[in-house]
């Protein structure tokens, strides 16, 4: 009940009135996002989607939907769980990152092991740890024979029953992921809306600092009428792997011999922590992508904690004392060899964190600035 | 960037003279144009890491985590390389500390290390510390019938080297400097000369040689020293070999040359980028005067345009694999057909990259 509230209130707020709308096109902040030639949205596919991303009937004991670590109460994530608690109550490796605005990535998952929304969507549901389906038969089983599935696919896609696949699963998910778009945050009012007003003294100082000394923004990208706040890259910012270095050049013959054999990147980076902190070299096995991974949007940051691929860093007060310190933690032996060439030592004062740290806690959308997630994000 | 197994392709010399492919085989037998078959084998390359002492216990992280990362990322190659040479000036200013600091570093490389000595090796104690470490300045080895020549071509006159200075410290500034009216060219020298002739008398013209020198046996730009003042006499006395390879540090770019039978290929620093020099473009420049230092391509990744090298003698001929961080990776091999090395992804003129018109 209190959860359809809030999803009505969403899509109010984004603009889901009219059925010629299906995602709104001012956002302050951010453009409209990218819609694939061959799934174009439409009001009906993204109720399907919505429905799908919401059924718990699609994991192997019943429990878990996407939406039980991408929670709509919580921004779209697990916080204030580090990682995520799949089918029988197993945890996996990485930290569930927010759905809100995934719809401008590159690449999807931590190590952009997927190239699209729709490629991404097929995976948590065969992962032992996460959905826990041996195939997708089961998920096809149950849309073909639930009378309203069957009515809404042929509705969407003009196919129902045996004619149902993955591809319109997928798809269906996808449009619905496209519509959780969001800029508005105070920052975008101040910045790209020119009211003086919307943030704190602070926030600005943050953003001189951001944008300067602190050499964020050089990956966490702001353009002229847009800020996506990130370059959708991979870099190894020194976490996980600073902790695992003597165990990379073991780790890393095993895992390419693995892979070579045939074992799925999926399954072996959620199962196995320190394979998890290989990060993008899992996909590439480049050796500039050892440890590294994606880029994170920065929006909503105040209300996605915890931070990192492994919810390793508690506040944003310790990430940004991460960066400070060269990309490195305490627990940390040392920064690790493979690190970003864009990571080294900024110098900021124990001032300049905390303005730095107003900024970031501007960013956050209207929507979300009440999300359940408190605990594990306000330093 | 480098993929984890690496090249051991068995490549027919001659029918693609550039190995370009990553097929992943075991170590085979490779047959060569000339001079039979021998045993496959790549070694492993890392130049120019000018590790700079602040003080006490402190060093510029910047050089530091350049060398850490061709170490770290050298290791994890797969099978392992047979060999790795370091290219010279693993210091900056020759200071004990610094060799001291970088020898730790370069201990945690799994193969054999030989050493090449560079000028910042060099003019503070004249190569003393680093012998008593590395060994002496210069040597030959014979790996799998291919043989290598290490040179130390960072020598000048002894004028310059013994009566110039007031002080050692003052000598070592002096060479570090760039257009500095007060250096002083390099050279092989008559000594090393004469004892290359030597070594050599004994290997047979088919042998494939590799000749390992800090600065270019070569004559590229006097007043950075991308210099031998000698090259035509070390050139020489390379002239009757069939397959002869120079692989020299010291300019921090790729670069590549073909004189005669002799192939030159640069190989890249762990430290800083060089750009060429400026005064070397022999043509008026338009750009505009930089007034802040900025010494890479992309001053955000202080890795940009800096890595190493895995370089393989599969086509008879030395091919160089640039591992370049942040950025594509290169390879720079001999081509048969033009007689020259070439790189493979930059000989087309359609295929470059446009220089920038916009700002």
């Amino acid at each position: 009940m209190k959860r359809k509230g809030a999803r009505t209130l969403l899509l109010a707020a984004l603009g889901f009135v009219t059925a010629s709308t299906f995602v709104r096109a001012d956002s302050l902040g951010l453009p409209p996002p990218p819609v694939p030639a061959d799934n174009p949205q439409s009001d009906e596919k993204i109720a399907l989607g919505q429905k799908l991303f919401h059924d718990k009937r699609f994991s192997g004991d019943g429990t878990v939907s996407c939406s039980t670590c991408h929670d709509d109460q919580k921004a779209f994530t697990d916080s204030p769980r580090k990682t995520s608690r799949g089918i029988g109550g197993q945890f996996g490796t990485r930290n569930a990152p927010t759905v809100v605005n995934a719809a401008y990535f590159d690449s999807f998952f931590w190590d952009g092991r997927a190239s699209s929304l729709e490629d991404q969507s097929q995976f948590p549901f065969l992962n032992p740890i996460e959905m826990g389906l041996p195939t997708h038969e089961p998920i096809l089983k149950i849309v073909r024979e639930d009378p309203a599935y069957n009515a809404a696919f042929i509705k969407v896609f003009g196919t129902g029953g045996s004619s149902i696949t993955m591809e319109h699963v997928k798809k269906a998910i996808a449009a619905f992921e496209r519509t959780l778009v969001s800029g508005d945050s105070p920052f975008d009012r101040w910045y790209f809306g020119h009211d003086n007003q919307a943030i704190s003294a602070d926030a600005k100082r943050g953003f001189e600092i951001f944008l300067g000394q602190g050499r964020c923004v050089s990956c966490h990208t702001v353009e002229q009428d847009r800020a996506l706040f990130t370059d959708n890259r991979f870099h190894n910012i020194g976490v996980g792997i600073n902790k695992i270095q003597p165990d990379v050049p073991r780790l890393a013959a095993e895992f390419q011999k693995a892979k070579a054999s045939g074992a799925s990147v999926d399954k072996t980076v959620l199962a196995d922590p320190k394979v998890s902190d290989l990060g993008r070299f899992a996909v590439t096995t480049h050796f500039d992508e050892i440890g590294a991974f994606k880029t994170s949007t920065l929006r909503n940051i105040g209300v996605t904690g915890p931070y990192m691929h492994d919810g390793s860093l508690k506040t944003l007060r310790d990430v940004v004392k991460h960066y400070n310190d060269g990309g490195k933690s305490a627990g940390d032996p040392s920064v690790n060899p493979y690190l970003s060439g864009g990571i080294r030592p900024l110098n900021l004062t124990e001032q300049q964190i905390s303005e730095l740290v107003a900024f970031l806690e501007a960013l956050t959308s209207p929507q979300y600035v009440n999300a359940k997630t408190k605990d594990g994000a306000t330093p | 960037m480098s993929k984890l197994i690496t090249r051991r392709s068995v490549m027919a010399a001659g029918a693609a003279g550039v190995a370009g492919t990553l097929t992943t085989l075991p170590i085979s037998m490779v047959r060569l144009a000339f001079a039979g078959e021998r045993e496959d084998f790549s070694f492993t390359y890392i130049s120019d890491a000018h590790i700079q002492h602040i003080k006490g216990a402190s060093f510029v992280r910047n050089w530091d985590m350049g060398l850490k990362r061709a170490v770290a990322e050298a290791n994890l190659i797969q099978p392992e390389s047979d060999f790795v040479m370091f290219g010279g000036d693993l210091a900056q200013l020759g200071k004990r500390e610094e060799i001291d600091h970088g020898a730790e570093m370069l201990a945690q490389l799994k193969p054999k290390l030989h050493c090449v000595m560079g000028e910042h090796d060099y003019y503070l104690d004249l190569g003393e510390y680093w012998g008593k470490l590395y060994g002496d300045h210069w040597y030959s080895f014979d790996h799998k019938g291919v043989h290598f020549v290490v040179l130390n071509s960072i020598i000048v006159s002894d004028d310059w080297t013994y009566h110039r200075w007031p002080t050692p410290e003052r000598r070592m500034l002096e060479m570090a400097g760039l257009d500095n009216p007060n250096g002083s060219p390099f050279m092989v020298g008559e000594k090393q000369r004469a004892w290359l002739k030597e070594d050599l008398s004994k290997i047979s013209h088919e042998t494939p040689l590799v000749v390992f020198s800090h600065s270019p046996l070569q004559k590229i730009y006097k007043g950075w020293n991308f210099w031998t003042d000698d090259a035509e006499d070390v050139q020489a006395l390379l002239a009757p070999y069939r397959s002869v390879n120079v692989i020299y540090g010291h300019v921090h770019q790729i670069q590549y040359n073909q004189i005669g039978n002799i192939s030159f290929n640069s190989v890249m620093a762990t430290a800083w980028p060089w750009p060429y020099p400026q005064s070397y473009a022999q043509a008026e420049s338009q750009l505009p005067v930089l007034t802040v230092p900025m010494n890479r391509g992309d001053p955000f990744f202080e890795r940009d345009a800096t890595g190493w090298q895995l370089i393989d003698l599969h086509s008879g001929r030395v091919t160089a694999h640039y591992q370049l961080w942040d950025n594509e990776p290169r390879t720079v091999g001999f081509d048969p057909t033009k007689g020259a090395p070439v790189d493979l992804a930059y000989q087309e003129p359609s295929r470059r990259r446009p220089p920038q018109s916009h700002y």
